[in-house]
């Protein structure tokens, strides 16, 4: 054996314990789920099952499905109408300045970091003194205007890259403000909706804080329903874990498909670019 | 947060736009005073939002909290600084603000220790480098609620590892999430400053989940360190191992800062975890102020202490943020010059 492989095998078993450390939770989940009742015992609990059952996944499926169609009302549209307005402020802050429009990007991004419980009472006030207190849209509304700082921050430095003599011409053409957005950026913009989107769509997915202050009974979204479900005592433990992933499963499916574009979304608003 | 430079504006672009305008081309014009106010038309409602609900919100959370709002019915009328002298005293909030602290420490050193080793690891470039990444960082895409639910069963004392723990003989199995234990430490007032062991298990459920975000930005950083470096550092007669120490380790302080940051803001804040794995705990080992927050409003009614509760959250934030962020802009004038 050459020095080059015997250096690299501590590097492979660190990799290798690690990456089986990351999965134990996904596989307890998968194969808990996937057992027979008479199985699920927590004395057989890291044993595979002996033949594949879906009992357990029926029976969460019944329970969480409205939850589910609920987190779907929510995150879709929310997502979308977030990406939107992000795209307008994050264009109008990479192609506009004047004196102390830096404070107001910074006015708009400093929205990001503060705990929201800070905001909790008020933005439950008001949307009851509207009409919106337990209700999808009024989350849809909260997480549409909580979202401003970092769909913005991510359309601006995403604008930022779109080479000035593109702009240019179209000026040429004659083209306004808004008619360099509508024809230029937007055209362009694919890319930037796609890692808003996703960025978006998971934390509103998996966002409990607000869901579980403003929504209850029928309108709460499925991170809701399921921590009511694994807190009660009468639910079978392999029905929470069915449970727990069939409310992982979309955002999962979507880092699966679009990872790239996740990662992206994550560094945005940490890294330089 | 420091702010990236600005793409730099194209020359009289404004003027250029409007001098320019379409020659025998029939479209819709737009009034030239409309025109100019287009950009501040655009941004106004986010503006606007954004100052109602965070900063007039934030405003008004801290009159709640001078307030006599202490039942159902909303009362806003003074009532004095009472809510944050009763905190002080009150023992349930000092052990939530020692276990955010505590958890904070754990959590934020956790991620940022096995995110570096992943992330050098990553670095060397191990066959299926892609993969690897992958695996590290899929629970990032996972809700802290589906993780609380299935951590709970992980670290229950009689299920889960000590199941395992059980079939490899270890005698004493740890209780976990459930250990009313406090690693000795001093007392200060009512409350002992130390580490609650059931704070462990919450931190390895977190850190199972955020590990791979200080991974991902450690990564950014090693692949920002250029070959000829670390070749000329080779050159120099340097180990591998003092490559890392002595050159690279260096270059990766303003990822740590950003890691402390991001991390530390969402520790701070956090509530779903705790809420749904383990609840406040016996002797509120594992109760944070954010789940406090929740349980004394909207259970218990007590608006204004909620308030009291989340507006020394906010200066926790705040207090945490404002050293780092000025350490992070330092070290990028530092990096410019």
């Amino acid at each position: 054996m050459n020095s080059r492989v015997v250096t690299r095998i501590p590097l492979y078993g660190l990799l290798a314990l690690f990456g089986a450390a990351m999965l134990v939770p996904l596989y307890l989940m998968v194969i808990t789920s996937l057992k027979p009742p008479a199985e699920a015992l927590i004395s057989r609990m890291w044993m595979l099952p002996s033949e594949l059952s879906f009992a357990a996944w029926d029976s969460a499926w019944t329970t969480l499905r409205p939850y589910l169609v609920n987190s779907f009302t929510l995150a879709i549209p929310a997502t979308l109408l977030s990406a939107f307005v992000g795209s307008v402020n994050g264009y109008v802050f990479s192609r506009w300045r004047f004196r102390g429009s830096e404070y107001v990007f910074n006015f708009l991004l400093l929205g990001m970091f503060i705990p929201y419980q800070i905001v909790l009472i008020p933005l439950v006030v008001t949307l009851q003194s509207i009409g919106l207190y337990n209700s999808i849209a009024g989350l849809v509304i909260t997480h549409v205007i909580y979202g401003i700082p970092i769909t913005t921050l991510i359309f601006r430095n995403f604008y930022a890259r779109i080479p000035s003599d593109v702009i240019e011409a179209a000026e040429v053409d004659g083209a306004g403000f808004l008619g360099v957005y509508r024809r230029v950026a937007l055209p362009l913009s694919l890319p930037g909706f796609v890692v808003v989107g996703i960025w978006q769509f998971t934390q509103i997915w998996n966002e409990f804080l607000w869901a579980v202050t403003i929504t209850s009974a029928g309108q709460r979204p499925v991170m809701v329903a399921l921590q009511n479900l694994s807190g009660s005592q009468i639910v079978e433990w392999n029905v929470q874990m069915a449970a727990a992933l069939q409310a992982a499963l979309p955002t999962l499916i979507v880092y699966v498909l679009l990872g790239r574009y996740f990662v992206r979304g994550l560094l945005a608003g940490a890294v330089k670019e | 947060m420091s702010v990236e430079a600005m793409p730099q504006p194209i020359e009289g672009y404004e003027e250029s736009a409007l001098e320019r305008a379409p020659v025998g081309r029939k479209r819709h014009r737009i009034p030239r005073g409309v025109e100019r106010a287009m950009p501040l038309l655009l941004l106004l409602p986010s503006v606007i939002a954004i100052g109602v609900f965070v900063y007039g919100f934030i405003a008004w959370t801290g009159w709640v909290s001078v307030s006599n709002w202490t039942t159902f019915v909303q009362d806003m009328s003074f009532r004095g600084f009472t809510e944050y002298t009763r905190l002080l005293s009150d023992f349930r909030f000092l052990s939530g603000l020692r276990n955010v602290i505590v958890f904070t420490i754990l959590f934020v050193g956790m991620c940022a220790l096995v995110g570096l080793l992943l992330a050098i690891l990553l670095d060397r470039q191990p066959w299926g480098q892609p993969i690897w990444r992958n695996l590290f960082l899929f629970p990032l895409a996972i809700s802290f609620v589906v993780t609380g639910v299935v951590w709970q069963w992980l670290l229950n004392p009689s299920a889960g590892v000590n199941i395992l723990l059980d079939q490899l003989g270890v005698e004493s199995l740890p209780m976990w999430y459930v250990s009313t234990e406090i690693i000795p430490g001093w007392q200060w007032g009512q409350i002992e400053v130390a580490i609650p062991i059931a704070l462990v298990a919450v931190v390895l459920a977190a850190g199972w989940q955020m590990s791979g975000f200080a991974m991902a930005i450690y990564l950014a950083g090693l692949q920002g360190v250029s070959e000829d470096l670390r070749e000329a550092a080779r050159v120099d007669g340097a180990t591998e191992l003092e490559i890392y120490r002595r050159v690279i380790l260096p270059l990766l302080r303003p990822m740590t800062i950003t890691i402390v940051i991001v991390l530390g803001h969402i520790s701070l804040k956090t509530f779903d975890l705790i809420f749904v794995m383990t609840g406040s705990g016996t002797g509120y080992v594992t109760d944070v102020p954010a789940v406090y927050m929740y349980e004394a409003t909207f259970r218990a009614n007590q608006f204004a202490r909620g308030a009291a509760i989340s507006v020394v959250l906010l200066v926790l934030v705040i207090a945490l943020m404002a050293p780092a962020v000025w350490a992070r802009n330092k070290s990028e004038e530092g990096a410019r010059e």
